[in-house]
């Protein structure tokens, strides 16, 4: 497989074959990242085109002092946040819920019943294919910021001072928004069997 | 969160603490009363353990695949673009 930089050198050039893999490679992820930011698919898939015109526009101007990735990645946040201003989107208030529901704790701080494994289960192929929906919606579910953070590390994988850079956010501010976000989907991922197990 | 000192920490801190822990963020002494913690509570092991399967659950949502009519879409506004461009 071609890397990045390799295609960005052949787009450089004009091959537009290069620039479509690039878009085969990572539009998913861009719309994914612009829907946290955006009303509805239809805007968040303006906003990823409109970031593309700008690849193929800035291409040359792109120094490769960051990756590519994290380029393309901040250029769309920055359109997708100007369109959801643009949208007048109301942005749910983000609460400092507690990690876990404080009703689970006794009045010492300890857990009050046992902690169920099912960890296990969400390795296992099959469970986790019937989870990946649930967890989806989770994701979808989360407040803006905490989405993006969570979307730009644990999906697409981008070492911490990249998503600070993404999103020109500190990294105390990134670690209290994965936090959040992470302990939100576990307790889905927890009540989704809870269910499951009745 | 704020830690007193010499103090266990109680499970209630401990799920707060969790990211911190897994980031590498926590100092020298944090970190030591946190692992102190786990090695005494099986329940708190076990909460780890789930964020740390979530975390890996999180990371097999794969993107939707491209279309074959967005690819052909993507290769006309490619040439649209780079003609306007010149």
């Amino acid at each position: 497989m071609d890397t990045d930089e390799e295609l960005l050198e052949r787009l450089r050039s004009g091959d537009g074959e290069a620039f479509v893999t690039l878009v085969a490679r990572y539009n998913g992820s861009l719309l994914r990242l612009a829907r946290s930011y955006v009303p509805n698919d239809a805007v968040a898939e303006e906003a990823v085109q409109d970031s593309w015109v700008g690849v193929v526009r800035g291409v040359e101007r792109f120094e490769g002092r960051s990756s590519f990735k994290t380029w393309l990645f901040r250029i769309v946040v920055n359109r997708a946040r100007s369109a959801g201003a643009r949208e007048q989107r109301t942005v749910p208030i983000e609460r400092a819920e507690p990690a876990v529901d404080p009703a689970r704790f006794d009045a010492g701080g300890a857990w009050a019943q046992p902690v169920v494994a099912w960890e296990a289960d969400a390795d296992d192929r099959m469970v986790a294919a019937t989870w990946a929906r649930c967890l989806r919606d989770a994701l979808d579910g989360l407040p803006e910021r905490q989405r993006a953070v969570v979307i730009l590390r644990d999906v697409e994988g981008l070492a911490s001072n990249d998503v600070c850079e993404v999103l020109g956010i500190s990294e105390g501010n990134q670690r209290v928004l994965l936090h959040r976000g992470r302990s939100r989907l576990r307790s889905v991922l927890e009540a989704e069997l809870a269910v499951r197990g009745r | 969160m704020l830690l007193r000192r010499r103090e266990d920490l109680v499970c209630q801190q401990v799920v707060e603490l969790v990211s911190d822990y897994l980031e590498g963020a926590l100092s020298r002494s944090q970190r030591k009363r946190f692992e102190a913690h786990l090695r005494a509570c099986p329940n708190c092991s076990g909460y780890l353990e789930q964020m740390r399967a979530t975390i890996r659950a999180t990371g097999t949502l794969q993107p939707q695949d491209l279309s074959p009519e967005a690819r052909e879409e993507f290769t006309e506004l490619f040439l649209r673009w780079r003609s306007e461009e010149n």
